[in-house]
């Protein structure tokens, strides 16, 4: 052999380096990618990028088996006809023909009744443009993966303080002294969080990881405290029940920067109650906060205009005004909410003793406390108070879908919030930031249409399809207080479903309730497999005819990249483009890969020809706007007016100066965020590593909520519309809004009478602990264990079983048991056991386990796959030994008194309980088969896909094809 | 002499399998490359990989730790597996201790990997030769390559940084002090191997609260009033006692 | 291990080869000595070392299976400074060589004396090529068994025992094939052949079972927790890394059940030592000699197949250690 060390790689053939954007998860890295002879050669980290600073992760860097993965579709793909859906039974077609069979069916729905117009999108990043389309199209029927994913994280934590973990805002870990990290598997920030918690704990910082699981990031903290699942809101009520009692909490910054000491009416009998007393009431014309509210002046002993100049005021008490209105500050009635929630009352039900509790809690005033951080950095406060230094106390949270993917995950993550609020660690250092353009208003001013008229043939939808309400008003409800959107959110079944409620979709649109659909488009969302819950009737469902032998749901639309168990279920298939065949925006209108120190997007530019007759989605949505005739895409003549996506995303705005891409703008590219288009965008984006950073100067760095100086740079470069401080709502007004609609003491929009107490119980302005409704429906004698998922890092959701590389490590997934479990149940590791619900019940293969709390029983998420589908063989392992737990997690709960088709969701926010689910396990019996049960009808590969597959694969870049 | 190594770190490895995958990737188009898979998209799909990650649980619950362990060639200092290859496929580098395969001396004995206690050697189901990590040797000389490439594919890839690269002969490499420095230790040290890879253990930060923290006189409490006071009839030294 | 067949064969093909041909060796000696009746050199000698060098040959053979790239094998023979597998492949085709020299010599009966010994004692091409073939029989015995005995974390081979064993399982199971061949070839060494058999596999048995034994109280050296380098008394593997197995699962281990194992040991052990005793000494009283003879070595060759596959079993490779749990 050549000596390895004087040869270069670049020897073996023509080498070309591009760089783009990863797309093997929504973490969004820079990457470079080599190219030897046309083929990939290399995917690797790009260095320059603020992101993953170089690093790659598994599936990052397992690109080149994506890429060429035999599962790919090639060409537009129509259902045969005489052959039923579900049989995969396809012919190619032109574009042209999908096209045309698209325009004619979406004009007619269009000018009959756009809502019967579904398009749903999964873990995509481009809500922008779909978003847009939606508008456009005139349907409210919109919704990303948001609702079936996390929006119990955005919501609880936007609504309390604007601002939010998942892709909005994150732990500082430079700074931080303490981290703790709340039911995080992965993650979307899954790079950069793994670059700092190196970094943390190689600099002595102490890690605590509270999960009923210890893997992943888990596996190195410090210290694991395994919680039972569903049960943080009592911990984390608990660890605020302590720290008041301790007086272990940050005063100053609750007095400055929250609603605790702000005066609250509690006159029972008023319609008032519960609200905050105002000194004025201005008409409230903008989407904020006037600063019209009351402390209570500890000198003058009386209300006094909030933040009045050198005013200390009582943070805890009751009062009375002048007029004999009793009042109780904010703060008070926090502490009167958390009187009963001692540690030994959470001990009970966390599993995690008292004394771990209190030292907890202890252990995070003490550091908030004692270890303070103070930057040289001055700032102004909107008070105009000046500063000479930030200050920060260096406890850091971190919170993902353990605490979301639960019915009573709002409450939970409020609970986080104003624990956080508690510590003092707001956007401050060595605490939570945010990430521009957040924060936003509380709650963000886009507001979802507000009734059934804002629905008109041939006419955009009146308002955003998704949007955040911020009274009862705000809901998209008919007279009658019914749904207008077919997953019904923003009804009152689920009035803060910020996300919609993709999960609710497929089983509203078959049942017809609240309406029948014709036409359902769903982009980059495997719906019939690992994003539906109750997946095996939800298959049924997508087939199932009326009685005229009409399908329940008409026409289905799928636009994947590969042979999905989605695509198995489509009429018509639209053959997507892979992630390094496409122009691609993480736009600022969506969520841009900014950093805690200022705005930041990024742009994917192709590396490869798109194979086959492969499409970008977008060109898709472009193309049919302008055949449709979507205002946005036609010129004064009608005519089309964007050439393509990247002309579109150059000269498109959505508002004067404000574009799908933050950088460069302006005639000469001059200017950022705000500026006319710059027809060489794209260039100046493809020059600076695909994305564009903009620093903030450090004074605006820090306390953004109230900092003056940063509120009025995003006001000016478009952020957001106010300038006014954003105070965090440790007492939730908003919530208390609905409550008083509830109780009939609210004038606008009221709920039908069976949801009254629903809507009263679940939106009270303060946190409190709840079992999950599931729990509180089912048995849990019978059913004594919860079954959840995780994340493994390895693998991106459903997408990587076609991977070559990839599906070595996760070929097939266990069931995750604490030894207990398999001993007090007679089985044994490694013994095929049945998981069964009330729901239904899978067959699988069990794993003992010392990292799973007894009454939890866990699996990676999305290995288990149907027979055929992804490009694999029918006896792959993935569908003989993997399994899916979504077959036994219900999309509806049981009926019950406020309804007979409920959603499975969290009773505020919509958000799909995917970890709710009680089980039982027990041994299969040894005549049994060891496969997986459910088992469906193998798929067949589909025209366009690889036909002839080799035993063996030796990639070697250049002669991958003739090897 | 030089003795070119991995240091691989415990504290922080997460087990994320970026390092498996990167290594393939670089060294299946690379010198040591292809890395043949079989049964790519079949049933039971296995193939060749230079480094593996391994998961361990330590302890019963609730005291459970988790131990995510990634494991290569240790490019050893005394490699068994290079003496007993009779066609002197397998050597060890003078100028730097890597452990190489000659692929094209390799007659796919297999009697290396029989000799090596750790499970590191692969042989190639396809090529039909004994395959290996090889440092990278084909990057970490490269001089195309921007010095700061310069590095093994997994060593760049590790979100974690776990992965160190250098030289454990010289005393004031990064590694070497690492090694001393955080208790750095050799795989199965009972066989004399002398691996010139290294692993540093589990590091843990505790906390301890001193009561005088919970007692405090800057308790907010106090101004809200809240914190009790001493009842005033309640006797001092001053009551009692005062002959000073 | 994984027992592999090409090596199975291997090692116990060329086994009965050497053995055969040191029987053939000692014949003539005792001849010599004039302890034994001379014999033809051609039926006898020429024909016995034909049948040897064939027994070589096909484990020569064999052994082309257990490479990956058969092609390239000559390069093998350049390590022999250290490699004993490179020494084996020296010693295998020289012994060969010598053997096959040795019966040509026969054959054509170049066995005029070329000087005296000790005055009384002719010495004789076929004896001085004898004598090194003789030699080299060894040596491959001992490259053959070195290549597993070397192995120090194979604690079961790394032993004086396993050079022991397969020679006296070589020889005996080639003394058994000498008397077969002697009955064959109408010779009249039946009785000393075997009673050399007989001896040998009795020392054979003897050995074979005291390896058996040592190997069942061995402690490995390595655990779990120098594997990693943890301290701790409960460590359990979860996930080894892959899940649909790799080289390392597929070489070092043999997937086999314990039931079978042992009864793979019993077998051998019936099969190689009392069977064809019992069968050597009927057929040495006169009875059916052909067919029990036959019988002996065809029932001592099936065991030794097993015994060699219990041998590959037995080694327990530390390796395995980090290839425990797929999850
Ligand atoms: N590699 C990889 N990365 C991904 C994805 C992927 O598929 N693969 N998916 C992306 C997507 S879409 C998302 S939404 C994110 C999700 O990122 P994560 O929120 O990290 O995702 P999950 O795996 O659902 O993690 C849930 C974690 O919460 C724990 N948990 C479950 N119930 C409870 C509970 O009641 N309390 C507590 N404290 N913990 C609990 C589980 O054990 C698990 O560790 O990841 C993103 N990143
Ligand atoms: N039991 C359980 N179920 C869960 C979860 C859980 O934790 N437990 N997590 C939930 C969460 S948080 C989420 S976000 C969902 C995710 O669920 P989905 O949104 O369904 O995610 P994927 O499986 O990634 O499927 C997306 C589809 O996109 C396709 N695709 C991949 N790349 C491209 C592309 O470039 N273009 C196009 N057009 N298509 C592409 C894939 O082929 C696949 O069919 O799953 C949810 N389901
Ligand atoms: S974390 Fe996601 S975006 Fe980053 S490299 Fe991995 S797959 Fe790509
Ligand atoms: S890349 Fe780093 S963190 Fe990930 S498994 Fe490998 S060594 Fe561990
Ligand atoms: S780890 Fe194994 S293969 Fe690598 S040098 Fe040491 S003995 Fe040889
Ligand atoms: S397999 Fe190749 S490298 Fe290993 S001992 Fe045999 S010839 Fe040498
Ligand atoms: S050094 Fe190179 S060959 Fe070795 S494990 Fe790392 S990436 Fe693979
Ligand atoms: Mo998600």
């Amino acid at each position: 052999m050549q000596d390895p060390t004087n040869r270069s790689d670049k020897e073996t053939g023509h080498v070309e380096i591009k760089n783009t954007t990863c797309y093997m998860c929504a973490c969004r890295c820079g990457i470079r990618v080599t190219l030897r002879d046309g083929e990939i050669r290399y995917i690797q980290g790009n260095p320059d990028h603020p992101l993953n600073k170089g690093v790659i992760c598994a599936k990052g860097a397992s690109g080149i088996m994506k890429q060429y993965s035999p599962a790919r579709l090639t060409k537009p793909l129509r259902r045969k006809s005489g052959t039923e859906r579900g049989d995969s039974k396809f012919e190619a077609i032109s574009w042209e023909e999908a096209f045309s069979i698209l325009e004619e069916r979406l004009l007619k729905i269009r000018a009959e009744d756009p809502k019967k117009f579904a398009l749903f999108t999964g873990r995509d990043q481009m809500q922008a443009l779909t978003g847009l389309f939606a508008k456009q199209f005139g349907t409210p029927n919109y919704a990303a993966h948001g609702g079936f994913c996390s929006v119990n994280m955005a919501a609880g934590l936007i609504y309390t303080m604007g601002g939010s973990f998942w892709e909005f805002g994150g732990p500082d870990l430079e700074r931080a002294k303490l981290f703790v990290m709340f039911g995080t598997a992965e993650d979307h920030h899954s790079n950069p969080l793994k670059i700092e918690l190196a970094k943390f704990k190689r600099k002595g910082g102490r890690f605590i990881s509270i999960n009923p699981v210890r893997t992943g990031y888990s596996a190195i903290a410090d210290k694991w405290i395994p919680i039972k699942t569903g049960t943080d809101g009592a911990l984390l009520l608990a660890l605020i029940h302590e720290l008041i009692k301790q007086g272990l909490y940050d005063r100053e910054f609750l007095v400055q920067y929250t609603n605790s000491p702000e005066l609250i009416n509690m006159a029972e009998d008023s319609t008032e109650q519960g609200m905050f007393v105002r000194f004025e009431v201005p008409e409230e014309e903008g989407c904020f906060e006037p600063q019209n509210k009351l402390w209570w002046d500890r000198k003058l002993n009386k209300a006094i205009s909030t933040h009045t100049d050198g005013v200390d005021p009582y943070l805890l008490g009751e009062f009375e005004l002048d007029d004999g209105t009793p009042v109780k500050t904010a703060f008070q009635l926090l502490k009167e909410r958390v009187e009963e929630n001692t540690p030994e009352w959470a001990e009970k039900i966390t599993g995690i003793s008292a004394e771990t509790i209190k030292k907890l809690a202890y252990e995070m005033g003490i550091t908030a406390r004692d270890h303070k951080i103070e930057l040289p950095i001055a700032w102004t406060d909107c008070w105009d108070n000046d500063h000479d230094t930030v200050t920060g106390n260096p406890i850091a949270f971190h919170a993902m879908r353990g605490l979301a993917a639960h019915s009573n995950g709002f409450h939970t993550i409020r609970a986080l919030g104003i624990l956080m609020s508690l510590l003092g660690t707001i956007d401050r250092p060595g605490g939570y930031r945010h990430r521009p353009p957040f924060p936003r208003p509380i709650p963000p001013c886009a507001k979802p249409p507000k009734g059934p008229e804002a629905v008109q043939p041939d006419t955009p939808l009146d308002g955003m399809p998704l949007g955040w309400p911020a009274d009862p008003d705000d809901l998209f409800v008919d007279d009658a207080g019914e749904p207008v959107r077919i997953d019904k959110a923003f009804s009152w079944e689920y009035p803060l479903s910020v996300h919609g409620m993709m999960h609710n979709v497929i089983t509203n649109a078959w049942r017809g309730d609240p309406y029948f659909i014709d036409t359902l488009m769903i982009f980059m969302s495997n719906m019939a497999w690992n994003s539906s819950m109750n997946v095996t009737e939800v298959r049924q469902m997508l087939t199932d005819k009326d009685d005229q032998g009409e399908y329940k749901i008409p026409f289905i639309v799928v636009c994947d990249a590969y042979q999905s168990e989605m695509v198995n279920f489509a009429d018509l298939v639209l053959p997507d483009t892979t992630y390094l065949e496409r122009h691609d925006v993480m736009s600022m209108l969506d969520r841009p890969i900014s950093e805690f120190d200022g705005p930041a997007d990024s742009v994917r530019i192709p590396i490869l020809p798109p194979k086959g007759e492969c499409k970008p989605f977008q060109e898709v949505l472009i193309e049919l706007g302008s055949r449709l005739k979507l205002p946005i895409f036609i010129d004064e003549n009608g005519s089309r007016k964007y050439k393509d996506y990247p002309d579109f995303v150059l000269n498109f705005e959505a508002g004067p100066g404000i574009g799908f891409l933050a950088g460069w703008r302006g005639k000469d590219g001059k200017k950022f965020m705000r500026g006319e288009p710059n027809q060489r965008q794209w260039e100046m984006y493809a020059k600076n590593n695909n994305m564009f950073h903009y620093e903030l100067p450090k004074s605006y760095q820090y306390m953004r909520n109230w900092n003056k100086g940063y509120l009025h740079w995003a006001r000016h470069h478009g952020l957001i519309r106010y300038a006014e401080p954003i105070l965090i709502h440790i007492y939730s007004e908003v919530m208390q809004k609905f409550r008083l609609a509830a109780q009939g003491k609210w004038d606008g929009k009221q709920p039908p009478d069976h949801l009254r107490d629903r809507v009263e119980t679940y939106f009270d302005p303060l946190p409190f602990y709840y079992e999950p409704l599931e729990w509180q429906l089912t048995d849990s004698k019978v059913y004594p264990l919860k079954a959840i998922t995780q994340r493994p890092m390895a693998m991106y959701h459903s997408w990587d079983s076609q991977n070559a590389w990839l599906r070595q490590i996760h070929t097939y997934n266990h069931l995750f048991v604490n030894p207990q479990v398999g001993i007090s149940n007679g089985f044994k590791d490694g013994d095929w056991v049945w998981l069964e619900s009330p729901h239904n019940k899978v067959r699988c293969q069990c794993r003992f386990s010392e990292a799973v709390e007894p009454g939890t029983v866990w699996t990676w998420n999305a290995i288990g796959k149907s027979s055929g589908a992804w490009g694999l063989a029918p006896d792959a392992n993935e569908s003989q030994q993997g399994f899916l737990l979504n077959h036994v997690i219900a999309e509806e709960l049981p009926p019950h008194e406020h309804g007979k088709h409920i959603s499975n969701s969290d009773p505020v926010t919509g958000q799909a309980a995917w970890f709710d689910v009680q089980v039982r396990v027990y041994k299969a019996s040894d005549d049994e088969p060891e496969q997986t049960s459910p088992q469906f009808e193998p798929m067949k590969p589909l025209p366009g896909m690889v036909k002839k597959r080799r035993k063996w694969q030796a990639y070697f870049a250049g002669i991958f094809e003739k090897k | 002499m030089k003795q070119l190594a991995l240091i691989i770190d415990l504290n922080v490895c997460v087990g994320c399998h970026a390092c498996v995958t990167s290594c393939k990737e670089w060294n299946t188009s690379g010198w040591a490359g292809p890395m043949s898979d079989v049964n790519p998209y079949d049933a039971n799909p296995t193939g060749t990989f230079f480094n593996r990650v391994q998961t361990f649980e330590i302890g019963t619950f609730p005291n459970t730790e988790t131990v995510h362990f990634p494991k290569s060639c240790l490019h050893c200092e005394d490699p068994p597996c290079v003496p007993v290859c009779p066609t002197g496929a397998s050597y060890k580098r003078e100028a730097d201790g890597i452990v190489l395969v000659d692929y094209d001396k390799c007659i796919g004995c297999k009697y290396c990997s029989w000799a090596c206690p750790y499970g590191v050697r692969e042989f190639d189901q396809k090529e039909k030769v004994m395959k290996k990590c090889t440092l990278c040797v084909d990057r970490i000389y490269d001089q195309t390559l921007p010095e700061s490439e310069r590095k093994p594919a997994c060593v760049l890839a590790c979100p974690t940084s776990a992965r160190l690269f250098g030289d454990v002969h010289d005393p004031d490499s990064e590694v070497s002090q690492l090694i001393r420095e955080n208790g750095g230790y050799q795989l199965m040290p009972e066989w004399g191997t002398n691996p010139s890879n290294h692993y540093l253990p589990r590091r843990k930060t505790h906390f301890k609260i001193h009561e005088d923290e919970l007692l405090r006189v800057d308790n907010p409490l106090k101004k809200e009033g809240l914190l009790p006071e001493p009842p005033k009839d309640q006797q001092t030294l001053d009551d009692i006692y005062s002959s000073w | 291990m994984h027992p592999a067949f090409s090596v199975i064969f291997l090692t116990t093909l060329i086994g009965v080869g050497q053995g055969l041909f040191l029987a053939l060796y000692s014949g003539q000696i005792y001849s010599m000595m004039k302890l034994l009746p001379a014999q033809n050199s051609q039926s006898f000698y020429a024909l016995g070392s034909l049948l040897a060098v064939g027994f070589l040959l096909a484990g020569l053979f064999a052994s082309f299976f257990h490479l990956g790239r058969p092609m390239r094998a000559w390069r093998s023979s350049s390590k022999w400074r250290t490699s004993w597998l490179s020494r084996e492949v020296i010693i295998l085709p020289t012994t060969m060589l010598l053997i096959a020299f040795y019966g040509v010599i026969h054959y054509f009966d170049w066995n005029q004396p070329l000087f005296i010994l000790v005055e009384t004692q002719a010495i004789n091409l076929s004896l001085i090529i004898g004598t090194l073939a003789m030699l080299s029989t060894f040596a491959l015995f001992i490259c053959t068994s070195m290549i597993y005995a070397s192995l120090k974390f194979l604690q079961e081979w790394y032993s004086p025992l396993t050079v022991i064993n397969y020679i006296l399982l070589g020889t005996a199971s080639g003394f058994t094939l000498a008397a077969v061949f002697s009955v064959i070839v109408e010779a009249d060494v039946v009785g000393f052949y075997v009673l050399w058999a007989i001896i040998l596999t009795v020392t054979a048995f003897i050995t074979r079972v005291a390896t058996i034994l040592r190997n069942h109280s061995i402690t490995p050296k390595s655990n779990l927790q120098t594997a990693i380098g943890i301290r701790h008394t409960i460590i359990t593997q979860k996930s080894q890394g892959f899940m649909c197995g790799s080289f390392n699962t597929r070489e070092f281990f043999h997937h086999k059940s314990l039931t079978q194992i042992k009864a793979i040991k019993n077998i051998f052990l019936v099969l190689v030592f009392p069977i064809p005793i019992l069968l050597l000494l009927v057929a040495a009283s006169g009875l059916a000699p052909l067919y029990l003879a036959i019988a002996a070595f065809i029932v001592q060759y099936s065991g030794l197949l097993a015994e060699r596959w219990y041998f590959f079993t037995e080694g327990k490779h530390p390796q395995n250690i980090y290839y425990q749990s797929v999850a």
